[in-house]
Parts: structure tokens; C-alpha cells; sequence
């Protein structure tokens, strides 16, 4: 288990990548805080999410 | 310059005038600050307009937009600024405000590729667009690329809901968010000035407590 904006999620082993298409992200429009450290898009694929982690998805709206 | 027949006050009266409000300390450090802002709407004019007068030594302005008539109702341009470029419209303003203040000003879309070294030399980035995914780039971009640089971006100003749903947000070390985090202006009715200019009142003084060392 691990937490994604406050919540438990149970995405162990999965890749952020797989994760944000799952939970209904829209990729151009977020970045992804792990840990405490932003993990670039171009890594989203590589990055695998482990039990534990703590995930911030951050998503953009419009307007400034 | 013209100010009206009044002749400009000189550097030293002026910073005088800032260390009697805002304290010596302070004042030395914001002179030596260089803080970008990207996009000049709503967000980025106010911002930049915040940060001249506190006396940040340096300000990098980017926008490869003109000033229209619907940015007039949020935005620091004047009616006879309309059709000129807002980098060009908000350094004339700017430099009536805060006339010691070195501006380096781009016409030009940031991009992932030229985000690096249109940023590089500033201490603080303040993101500052409207589109979502734009915002989404340059907090990307930066963040890979100009790791060591701060970054203080602002998501969610639409909407006539109160101002104390904006707020600042420390999401890591080096990225700061500002906004309420979920009023998009494609999907609620109304961006008002004071609900932007909050927003951008935010961003400009993060920026300015990040250059003091009080992050």
C-alpha cells in the first residue's frame, strides 16, 4: 500500500506511468511529486511505485 | 522619463524610502535578486509589478502575448496599451513605478527547450501562464532541468468562491504552489482581479520570503 494525495492506493509494483493512465490523470496537465522529489516525465515510465511510498500528483488547472 | 514634471527621484532616496518600510536586511538582499516571471497576464504582471516595488534587483519578464481588451478587467495595462506586446506594455509601466530596477524582458513562448537559458540566472522562477499543461511544462522543466533553482508556480484562481480557499503550498524542497487547486476558468464562471491578484500576491511573496531565507 502506498499513499497518492493523501490516500491509500494499493499500486505497488506498478509504474507511475501505468498508474496515472489508470487513475484517469491527464499526463500534460500534473507533475508527479514521490518522496519528496519531482520525478520527471521523461522517468514516469521507468519509475516503478513501491509499498510505502508517499505520492503527490499535482494537477494543473487553467487560468492566471 | 517623463513623471509628470516632477523630476525622478535618485537611487538613494528611493532605497532609503524601502529600508524605512521593509528594513535594511531585507532591502540588501532583494537588491541582489534576480526572480523571472513567466507569462504576464493576471498572475505575472501583478507579480512583477509586487516584486519592482519591494526592490528585487533583477527581473527577467516573459510573454510572447499583446495586450487585448479582455485582459484589461485583471490584468496591469492600460486601455491604450492594447495591441502591443504585454513585455514591452508592462516594462513601460514598470518603469514608471520602479525605475531602478534592472529589467531584461523576452517577447518569445517559453518552451521545454528554451526554458534553460531563458531562466538560467534567476534565483527564484515564478510560473505564471494560464494554460494548464504550459504550467504543467515549466514546473517540469524546471524541475529536471534547473534543479537547483526555486519554483513558484499557481494553480486555481477562476470562480467567485472566497479568498481564503488560496493558499501556499510547499511541495517539496524547491516547488512552492500557489492557488485553491481546483477552480478551472474552462469550467467555472468568473476570473476577477482580487481573486488573481491574490493569487499572484501569493506567488510574488514567496518569492520574496525564498530570496529573505524564511522558506
Amino acid at each position: 500500500m502506498l499513499k497518492v494525495n493523501g490516500q491509500d492506493v494499493d499500486a505497488a509494483g506498478k509504474t507511475l506511468e501505468s498508474y496515472i493512465a489508470e487513475a484517469g490523470f491527464n499526463k500534460v496537465r500534473i507533475a508527479v511529486e514521490r518522496n519528496g522529489e519531482i520525478v520527471p516525465k521523461s522517468k514516469y515510465g521507468e519509475t516503478v511505485l513501491a509499498d510505502g511510498d508517499c505520492v503527490e500528483v499535482v494537477n494543473f488547472v487553467g487560468g492566471g | 522619463m517623463s513623471t509628470g514634471g516632477t523630476p525622478l527621484p535618485p537611487r538613494e532616496q528611493i532605497l532609503a524610502a524601502l529600508v524605512q518600510k521593509q528594513g535594511a536586511d531585507a532591502v540588501e538582499k532583494l537588491q541582489k535578486a534576480t526572480i523571472a516571471v513567466c507569462g504576464l497576464g493576471g498572475l505575472g504582471s501583478n507579480i512583477a509589478i509586487s516584486l519592482a516595488r519591494a526592490g528585487v534587483g533583477k527581473l527577467i519578464l516573459i510573454d510572447f502575448d499583446t495586450v487585448d481588451i479582455t485582459n484589461l478587467h485583471r490584468q496591469q495595462y492600460k486601455m491604450n496599451q492594447v495591441g502591443i506586446p504585454k513585455a514591452e506594455a508592462l516594462l513601460q509601466n514598470l518603469k514608471e513605478i520602479a525605475p531602478y530596477v534592472h529589467y531584461e524582458v523576452h517577447q518569445v513562448k517559453v518552451t521545454a527547450e528554451n526554458a534553460v537559458s531563458l531562466l538560467q540566472e534567476a534565483d527564484v522562477i515564478c510560473e505564471a501562464f494560464d494554460k494548464a499543461d504550459a504550467k504543467a511544462m515549466l514546473v517540469d522543466t524546471v524541475l529536471e532541468k534547473l534543479p537547483q533553482k526555486y519554483l513558484v508556480a499557481a494553480s486555481g484562481m477562476a470562480s467567485y468562491d472566497s479568498g481564503n480557499a488560496i493558499l501556499t503550498r510547499r511541495i517539496t524542497d524547491k516547488f512552492y504552489l500557489c492557488g485553491d487547486g481546483k477552480n478551472d476558468v474552462d469550467e467555472v464562471v468568473g476570473l476577477v482581479a482580487p481573486r488573481v491578484m491574490l493569487c499572484a500576491a501569493h506567488q510574488a511573496l514567496t518569492a520574496i520570503r525564498l530570496v529573505l531565507g524564511l522558506e
